[in-house]
């Protein structure tokens, strides 16, 4: 099924958090300022392409620095339709650049495009499960995780923050096995400082003046850590439980409905149940 | 006679009164008013106060529907119309992304107005361009103990389905407090 809307609805960043989640194979193609391409295969991030051009390893590697322009022009007049791959190891072998400098560069160039991602707050999106790259273009697998982080980092958006956290006297806890995920990723001190403090009798106020963090401080960090999964919301309740074992010797409730009794017995759950069986 | 409620909650036209309506044995009592927003203009009419259906279960047991306004302006209702409810139903728009978030919002009021058991009906699965259920469940941030079930609110077997799945969960509820 279709996997489409606009950034307006979703942020890159909760777009990401999806695809990390989910494991997905396929593109996501981003009509933004500029057209934009974005593969993954099993939740990690292998290629992006930004606009119509210079997506090219020749491109890649000058924006790198690591060929020149006049290496660039050879190249472009002499390769021709050399696939990224060929031209890859004919660099190589001629002694142009080495393969980590082929790895850093493309590895940058995706994180580069994804990065500006981040900052785009329009434009419809649609994935495409299991569309892969062309596969003559070399593919660097990335971990999600830490590109979430970062870009929440570069995350300038305020209002988007303030609505997504717009409460910051709620606790916070980690998810389930946070520490698999902890070793996958860069944190900044601070962040650590404010991952010391996580615990469901702290909210975020409290950790926040403990850090001595402004409010969009905090919030940027904890939004960073919330979509890279390591931390979840500790939900306060205001009213007790409706059903409760407690209460379930009390009369039947009488109507209207408004007034009724809370407590609902399993006999009575167990005649919902067969009752809409057999509607 | 001994009533119980179950709210169906969710965003502006997710499907609410259709819901309600394929397994009410009345007709739906719903207050149902011409749109006037612009900006709300899917539908020709809305629901402006809520919906009520009911489901009678024997001469002393009633199951009443309430349906919750999907307007923002009519959120002082909710509090009201959650009061004492068996569990609540979150119906979503699986084709409408642009209302997710609005689900969420609306999902994590009712969390705190009472600790109910709920699930989640992701609707209009039968639309080709519907979110996937799994997919609803990573952008709504749900964790995995709570359901999220595919459904087409027209179709009255999968309504069933999503009362039933939520029913379970109650008993699930109930044999947690019991340990």
């Amino acid at each position: 099924m279709a996997l489409k809307g606009n950034l307006r609805d979703f942020s890159t960043t909760q777009l990401l958090n999806l695809i990390n989640l989910a494991r997905k194979t396929g593109t996501l193609s981003i009509d933004g300022p500029q057209p934009a391409q974005l593969s993954f295969r099993e939740g990690k991030l292998i290629y992006a392409s930004l606009g119509n051009g210079q997506n090219d390893l020749a491109h890649v590697l000058f924006e790198a620095g690591k060929l020149n322009t006049k290496q660039l022009q050879i190249i472009q007049s002499r390769a021709g339709r050399t696939s990224d791959k060929q031209l890859g190891h004919l660099l190589i072998q001629a002694g142009y650049v080495t393969q980590s400098d082929i790895i850093q560069s493309v590895r940058q160039h995706v994180l580069d495009i994804v990065y500006k991602l981040f900052t785009w707050a329009d434009g419809h999106f649609r994935f495409d499960a299991n569309r892969l790259p062309e596969p003559d273009r070399i593919t660097i697998p990335i971990d999600l995780e830490s590109v979430i982080m970062e870009g929440s980092r570069r995350l300038k958006e305020w209002e988007r923050l303030q609505h997504e956290l717009p409460n910051l006297d709620v606790a916070l806890r980690f998810t389930e096995r946070p520490d698999a995920r902890l070793r996958n990723i860069n944190l900044t001190v601070e962040e650590w400082r404010v991952v010391s403090f996580v615990n469901p009798r702290n909210n975020i106020s409290q950790i926040a003046r403990a850090n001595n963090l402004s409010d969009f401080q905090i919030r940027r960090i904890v939004y960073g850590l919330l979509q890279a999964g390591l931390v979840e919301f500790v939900r306060q309740q205001r009213t007790a439980p409706v059903v409760s074992k407690t209460n379930s010797t009390a009369p039947p409730a009488p109507e209207p409905v408004e007034q009724q009794s809370p407590s609902v017995k399993r006999s009575v759950v167990h005649r919902l149940i067969e009752r809409i069986r057999n509607l | 006679m001994q009533a119980v409620k179950m709210v169906v909650t969710g965003p502006f036209s997710a499907g609410k009164t259709q819901f309600i309506s394929a397994v009410s044995e009345i007709d739906v009592v719903s207050t149902e008013r011409r749109i006037s927003s612009a900006a709300e203009q899917i539908k020709e009419t809305t629901t402006v106060a809520m919906d009520f259906g009911r489901i009678t279960v024997g001469p002393d047991l009633v199951l009443y529907l309430f349906g919750t306004p999907g307007q923002r302006r009519f959120d002082f209702m909710w509090e009201i119309l959650s009061e004492g409810m068996l569990g609540f139903i979150v119906i979503v728009d699986s084709t409408r992304p642009e209302t997710f978030r609005e689900a969420k919002r609306i999902l994590e009021t009712f969390e705190t107005y009472a600790s109910t058991p709920f699930v989640v009906a992701a609707n209009k699965q039968d639309h080709s361009d519907a979110w996937e259920p799994d997919d609803l469940r990573i952008i709504l941030s749900l964790q995995n103990g709570v359901k999220v079930l595919p459904c087409v609110a027209l179709d009255k077997e999968s309504v069933k389905n999503v009362l039933l799945e939520l029913l379970y969960s109650v008993l699930e509820r109930m044999d947690e407090e019991d340990r």
